[in-house]
């Protein structure tokens, strides 16, 4: 007979328990290297960094000496690959497989690879710890923070650093109602995009009639220049699920799932195994840490679709058909999945859940802008020094995420605009980088907080061409069931096309804003009636560069092709 | 029953009906493209939008899918409303040019011609034959393919279907007329924008002409359980 061996844990008092011997097992003291071993840092060559690691780290028979971890994304991909020595907290900048065998030697010995450092590019002095480098100083990394602590792959990382005590909490001590109270006191919006209020959302759903309901992770990330969510699954998948159990028992549904794209394999992998050990430890199944609640999770993969990140075409794929929207008069928390009620949030969402239960809505609500509580993570990318992920409280102004963190704009050049949101955002002009960005302040400009993808912009960039790059996208993603986003995307494209071409002709600007506001108006779901916001918003802080297209045949930022049209 | 204003009037409705039902049956006229009765509500068209008071606001909802409630007040034409309705006409003027069914509709909802340029299409993607062969039929020989813009109505991979009846339903529910059918002597012949299909048509016993796909019948007669023999005339020559 094998000997009774089970990870499972019956009650709030043996997962303490559990969790003070993993945290006695372990040295604080101890040296520890951290590779990150995120999509950005493997595609920077991490896996070198990793396997020199391992065989260096063997290879001298330093086991008890050096601890390895490889975990998620830290944030500041620009530097990639990142290595970080704990407990110090020494930041390795771009380190590479040659650079294994130094850092190990002196690490042992306590000295610092200089060389491997950070340079200010303001002072030009090198920085050593981490938390001093400009990109992490004005952040504040509630979700991202303890990333770097965090075997992914490794449950009891998660558990040592107070994992699933927020659970605890809720199973235990709270009831239901009382936790929709806390998420609605802590003003938490829904970060996919929408912005709704979740716990009012949770709300519609626990009282909506039905005895079967569901819960949804939307984790099909699919905007241009968007890797927030992808992160998080492959960073900390655990502190999704623990969102997402709470939410099921506040809500009442016994079955939940994760929508995930299938291109992120990383992420799938994590996540799989992420279950797999809360099912294992009793965080996912029957009879939940011994409080009678019922929970599992499964994964359903997305086939590539962008329009599936929409929630009713969501669920239309989840259950098996095409992923198409339909109206939503009767919302999703009342008749969603296999018509039942469901409650669908995305990745960033359920990840906010546990601090907000550990920690209270009290505490929450005082972090951010008046109406956007918390903090979010903007996935920064394009014409920025500092291309990466950083999380930063709801109300920061657009200036000290592009300079102050991003770094500004490489080789000094000008910057233009940002795109927030994605293809169905809009960009944000150089006149308004003081705007404080959140929900409200980025809709009243023209654009939305979409998925948080930051897209920045510079004086190479013309306008047009990028809003043609958007509707471009957005017409090979329609899903083709309504007349106005299939056919109106179809023509939108065409026109851009056209004057980026030199083709453009007086009146496209009108005809371009009259399509739009039918889009708005009149398409079956968001995806149609926000993807004019590009054109938009370029026509409303850019007019000119359309104009110096259609009328001069020229492209300011010197980035169309117009000369042959000239010639002729 | 549930009181509703449309456009000033009080009407009546059954709960659970949409206002584009509960228009039709007070003789209120609301254009669209996809509806049919038969066939559950889809929401493509969009031509069907309306205006319902909504928390102080006009809000546009597609009538054929926004169901009636207690006190709601509905706007079934407004400048808001045309401006959309146009728009629309002049994608599907573009879109098909030379389909009449469309240019009257244009014309009737006041479009005279498109601002883009013109394709040459008979379909316009509404489903409705797609939604009537696997909603009333049941045998879903057709399907919409590819997604967005590539959006085609045809058989799985444009080849002869071989669970189609040549029932001629998609060709009756067609709006637009793009889908064509005619029987010549023993043969029917069912076109759709992007392939075509011959069928066998069976016999009459007493007037000898052609009446039915042999296919149908076989279908029919799987389904009801019927006797061949109840089908040897055609309904014209039956008792």
């Amino acid at each position: 007979m094998a000997k009774r061996k089970t990870n499972r844990i019956n009650s709030p008092q043996e997962l303490e328990a559990i969790r003070e011997s993993i945290i006695k097992s372990r040295d604080p003291s101890q040296t520890c290297i951290v590779v990150c071993g995120g999509t950005g840092c493997l595609a920077l060559g991490a896996q070198d960094v990793i396997a020199g690691f391992r065989r260096k780290i063997q290879e001298g028979g330093l086991e008890k000496k050096l601890a390895l971890r490889i975990t998620g994304c830290p944030g500041f991909c620009e530097k990639g690959p990142l290595v970080v020595i704990k407990p110090e907290n020494i930041l390795y900048q771009q380190v590479r497989g040659e650079d294994v065998a130094e850092i190990v030697s002196e690490t042992v010995k306590g000295n610092i690879v200089d060389r491997l450092l950070y340079t200010d590019p303001d002072t030009g002095k090198k920085i050593t710890y981490e938390s001093e480098v400009p990109f992490y100083k004005k952040q504040k990394r509630l979700l991202l923070g303890d990333n770097s602590n965090i075997d992914p792959t490794e449950i009891r990382d998660y558990l040592a650093l107070g994992g699933y005590a927020a659970l605890s909490k809720a199973l235990f001590k709270m009831s239901p109602e009382k936790i929709i109270k806390e998420v609605k006191k802590s003003g938490l919006r829904g970060r996919g995009g929408g912005g709704f209020p979740a716990g009012v959302k949770w709300e519609s759903c626990r009282r909506a009639e039905g005895d079967t309901k569901y819960v949804i992770c939307n984790a099909e990330e699919g905007d241009p220049g968007a890797f927030v969510d992808r992160n998080l699954l492959e960073g900390n998948p655990h502190s999704v699920l623990e969102g997402m159990i709470i939410g099921a028992y506040a809500i009442g549904a016994h079955q939940g799932y994760v929508y995930i794209r299938n291109e992120y394999r990383l992420a799938l992998e994590h996540l799989t195994q992420a279950i797999k050990q809360a099912e294992e430890y009793g965080f996912l199944g029957e009879n939940i840490l011994g409080s009678g609640f019922d929970f599992t999770v499964k994964i359903s993969r997305g086939g590539g679709a962008y329009v599936c990140g929409e929630s009713t075409a969501l669920m239309a794929s989840l259950e098996g058909k095409v992923g198409e929207p339909r109206a939503k008069y009767i919302h999703t928390v009342e008749r969603g999945l296999w018509e039942q009620p469901t409650n669908l949030n995305n990745v960033e969402t359920w990840a906010n859940i546990p601090l907000i239960i550990n920690s209270g809505a009290n505490w929450y609500s005082t972090i951010g802008s008046e109406g956007s509580k918390g903090t979010k993570i903007f996935s920064l990318s394009g014409k920025i020094n500092n291309t990466g992920l950083v999380e930063v409280p709801m109300g920061i102004t657009l200036r000290e995420i592009i300079y102050d963190i991003g770094g500004g704009i490489p080789e000094d050049r000008k910057f233009k605009a940002a795109q927030t949101g994605g293809p169905g955002g809009g960009c944000i002009p150089e006149s308004l980088l003081n705007l404080p960005v959140d929900f409200d302040e980025l809709t009243k400009v023209g654009s939305v907080m979409g998925s948080g993808s930051m897209i920045v912009m510079d004086e190479t960039t013309c306008m047009v061409d990028m809003a043609r790059y958007f509707i471009n996208f957005l017409e090979r993603e329609s899903c083709g069931k309504c007349i106005p986003c299939r056919e109106g995307l179809k023509r939108m494209s065409q026109i851009l096309t056209d004057i980026t071409e030199g083709k453009g002709k007086d009146g496209d600007i009108g005809l371009l804003e009259r399509l739009s506001a039918a889009l708005i108006d009149s398409s079956l779901c968001a995806l149609g009636s926000t993807a004019p916001n590009p054109v938009l918003t370029t026509i409303r802080y850019f007019r000119d560069e359309y104009e110096a297209h259609i009328r001069d045949r020229r492209c300011p930022a010197g980035v169309c092709k117009l000369d042959a049209v000239i010639r002729k | 029953m549930v009181t509703l204003t449309i456009d000033g009037r009080k009407v009546q409705a059954e709960e659970g009906t949409t206002i584009l039902e509960a228009a039709r049956e007070n003789n209120i006229y609301i254009p669209s493209l996809c509806h049919h009765e038969e066939v559950m509500p889809y929401g493509a068209c969009r031509l069907c939008l309306v205006e319902v008071a909504w928390n102080g606001r006009q809000r546009l909802v597609a009538s054929c899918l926004y169901e009636v409630a207690e006190g709601l007040k509905i706007r079934t034409n407004s400048e808001r409303i045309a401006n959309n309705r146009k728009m629309i006409m002049e994608l599907l003027l573009a879109r098909c040019p030379n389909n009449k069914a469309i240019q009257d509709l244009a014309r009737q909802l006041g479009v005279k011609e498109t601002s883009f340029k013109l394709e040459d299409n008979q379909c316009m993607l509404c489903a409705l034959c797609v939604r009537v062969c696997q909603e009333v039929v049941g045998v879903s020989a057709i399907s919409l393919v590819n997604r967005g813009v590539d959006r085609e109505m045809a058989t799985p991979f444009y080849e002869p279907s071989d669970v189609c009846i040549g029932c001629g339903s998609c060709a009756y529910v067609c709006p637009v007329e793009a889908i064509k059918f005619e029987d010549i002597g023993d043969t029917r012949y069912i076109y759709w924008p992007n392939n075509s299909m011959e069928f066998k048509l069976k016999k009459c016993k007493t007037c000898g002409n052609y009446w039915i796909p042999e296919r149908q019948l076989e279908y029919i007669i799987k389904e009801t359980k019927l006797p061949l023999s109840a089908f040897d005339n055609c309904p014209d020559c039956r008792d």
